[in-house]
């Protein structure tokens, strides 16, 4: 699935290559996706972006697109800009506390495989928005915001450990869930859940990556 | 320099010096050999299995003496792979995992998984309001189970055995009464993407009352022993410091931040499943230290209570009401109740699918083999566990299942602070510290 380009969906099941008898097969889905928001964003959305807008004059150069979709914010920032728009977003905006990093890899998002979602809270206005940055595969670099808020050390960390992403500045971007030799990054959606079958009076169940799934 | 090679304690030239590492047996050679080293600096392992370590986390801890100069904590020996698992399950199978992940506060994590899901179906007001009363309830009874857990082994830690007791008796109550309505004690995957499982049994308002009774009776015990004792304070006051500005630059939620005099408790400032409609307070404590959070934890038990309280009084009145929501292409079709032997499948339900309704059997077979589906898109659903900020980041693709759900675990980002917490202070205290931050490993490691 790509966040820019929603992938139409084909079929119900989702075992390719088999004989697929349930006739379902020919089905296409559209899938929706959420689009850049045009303003007004409603809500303390308007006010979170007026004003980082007047605190840093780069806005429109730093912020991809901004994404308001059920009732949260979505700020996607160019990775070479990450640290100053932090910075300001805690300084100027108040948002005192990030509540950690998320990976979510998308395959299909040519050149913007991974991204890395960040939750931020102000505790002083009690307002939540989320920042995002999409890198490619080929060169997982994003800035580290260790500097900015202390507590992204272990988020990082486990965002390195689970997609492979590198965060440059990091004091010590280890494994940190996986044991330190584990080949390869489980939560990307290249690497495979495993697993094995189990049989029952002859009947074996597949593990669960292998089952018909449905779409 | 000893010139034979001792098997317990093998030294070795580094960079830093001459290191000796012991893995036990004679200590004589070893101290003679230390006696000649320059300086006395010990790295102890404490854990990854080690009775006060919550779990099995390690900690590597660097002494000068009997002082702690530097913590590290080594995690992840409880991974179980839970995010990556619900990838490959449908929406509401999804529940039956998370809710393993922190497994002293499960109905936290159902509820902040199923209440993203709600929010990506857009179906967030739809829930019944029964539906949101008994995860409120269900949720102020797990937080009273797992302070009573917090509280017991922390005070078992230090050394007091009586409040162990006390605190497993009284936490022994509450899963009486999860399995009472859910049918199991702990791990019940009882919340469910639009509502819960399955109503509440006959005769519950008036057993829930009577557990609170009982409980608020019997908390007095736990107060009598440990509040305002002076052995006590002595193991917790002016222990494990850490302020607020520490507290926020490292994301710490939860009774840590509280004891900072921070109010920071999502139950009032960003209410969920109709928390803005009960009285209570939070609790705080200015003291950033061990007997503040210890505080926060036995002070919370009252305020709990008086939410359920709340909560049986409203049940009164919705005897009968649904608790799952109306759109029949999103409610689990499967009923269950309780018989003779225990929850299973509610007969009634079986006898209208095999017997007399074939839509109803179609149905069935659909939502439960293929789930349903939910718009794409992202959200974040936080909420207020026991440890802190529990939030779900849930994001879907359109089909049946999760395309991707990471869970913020409290635990996870309080655990950071115990380098913070722990330098300089004394081995003995980083017990009291790690305890009072309440970690749990399977929250942890996910």
């Amino acid at each position: 699935m790509s966040q820019d380009k929603p992938k139409d969906q084909q079929g119900m099941f989702g075992a390719a290559g088999t004989g697929d008898t349930s006739g379902y097969g020919g089905l296409v889905r559209a899938t929706a996706a959420a689009g850049s928001s045009q303003r007004p964003f409603g809500g303390y959305f308007d006010q979170v972006a007026d004003d980082l807008e007047r605190a840093y004059p780069d806005f429109a150069d730093a912020i991809e697109r901004v994404v308001v979709d059920r009732g949260e914010l979505t700020l996607h920032i160019k990775r070479e800009r990450l640290v100053e728009v932090a910075l300001i977003l805690r300084d100027k905006l108040k948002f005192e506390m990030s509540m950690g990093v998320s990976g979510v890899h998308y395959p299909d998002d040519k050149n913007r495989e991974l991204h890395a979602v960040y939750h931020l809270l102000s505790v002083t206005n009690n307002q939540r928005i989320r920042l995002e940055v999409s890198v490619p595969d080929i060169d997982p670099h994003i800035p580290s915001l260790v500097e900015v808020w202390g507590g992204s050390n272990w988020n990082e960390r486990e965002t390195f450990d689970m997609f492979g992403i590198i965060f440059d500045g990091h004091p010590g971007l280890t494994r940190i869930l996986m044991p330190d030799d584990w080949q390869g990054h489980p939560q990307r959606k290249d690497y495979a859940l495993g697993g094995i079958g189990v049989e029952y009076k002859g009947a074996v169940t597949p593990p669960p990556s292998d089952r018909r799934s449905y779409k | 320099m000893s010139t034979y090679a001792d098997p317990y304690a093998s030294s070795r030239e580094t960079t830093e010096g001459t290191v000796f590492s012991v893995t036990g047996g004679d200590w004589d050679s070893l101290v003679t050999e230390i006696g000649q080293a320059k300086e006395e600096r010990v790295v102890v392992n404490m854990g990854p299995q080690h009775p006060s370590t919550h779990g099995v986390l390690r900690l590597v801890l660097e002494l000068e003496g009997e002082t702690v100069t530097e913590v590290r904590c080594g995690i992840g020996y409880l991974h179980t792979g839970i995010e990556k698992n619900i990838e490959f399950r449908n929406w509401t199978q999804a529940t039956t995992f998370v809710t393993r992940m922190d497994y002293l506060a499960p109905l936290f994590n159902e509820a902040a998984y199923c209440l993203g899901v709600e929010k990506l179906l857009g179906i967030t007001n739809d829930v019944p309001e029964k539906a949101n009363v008994i995860r409120v309830m269900m949720m102020e009874f797990n937080r009273i189970s797992s302070h009573m857990v917090a509280l017991g082994t922390g005070a078992l830690e230090l050394g007091a055995l009586s409040p162990m007791i006390f605190c497993f008796r009284e936490r022994e109550k509450v899963l009486d009464i999860f399995e009472f309505i859910s049918g199991l004690r702990m791990n019940m995957a009882y919340i469910r993407p639009g509502g819960v499982a399955q109503d509440l049994p006959a005769g519950a308002v008036e057993k829930i009352l009577a557990t609170v009774k009982d409980l608020r009776h019997s908390f007095k015990d736990n107060e009598k022993l440990l509040v305002g004792n002076s052995i006590w304070m002595k193991r917790t006051e002016g222990i494990g410091y850490l302020d607020l500005a520490g507290a926020t630059t490292l994301g710490v939620t939860g009774p840590v931040i509280r004891a900072t005099g921070l109010p920071l408790d999502l139950r009032k400032i960003q209410p969920y499943s109709g928390y803005e409609n009960y009285n209570f307070d939070v609790v705080t404590a200015d003291t950033c230290d061990v007997y503040g959070r210890f505080l926060i934890r036995i002070n919370e038990l009252e305020q709990s209570l008086r939410i359920i309280e709340q909560c049986a009084e409203k049940l009164k009145s919705l005897e009968g009401a649904p608790v799952m929501v109306a759109d029949k292409k999103i409610a689990w079709p499967a009923q269950l109740a309780i018989g003779a032997d225990g929850m299973g499948n509610s007969l009634n339900h079986i006898r209208e699918i095999m017997g007399t309704s074939m839509e109803s059997l179609i149905h069935h077979f659909k939502l439960v083999t293929e789930g349903f589906r939910v718009p794409a898109g992202q959200v974040y659903s936080a909420i207020e566990s026991p440890r802190g900020e529990l939030g779900a980041h849930v994001v879907s693709d359109g089909g049946t299942r999760p395309y991707r759900v990471h869970f913020r675990e409290p635990s996870f980002n309080n655990l950071q602070s115990t380098s913070a917490m722990c330098e300089g202070s004394m081995v003995a205290d980083i017990i009291g510290a790690v305890a009072s931050i309440d970690p749990v490993m399977g929250g942890v490691d996910r």
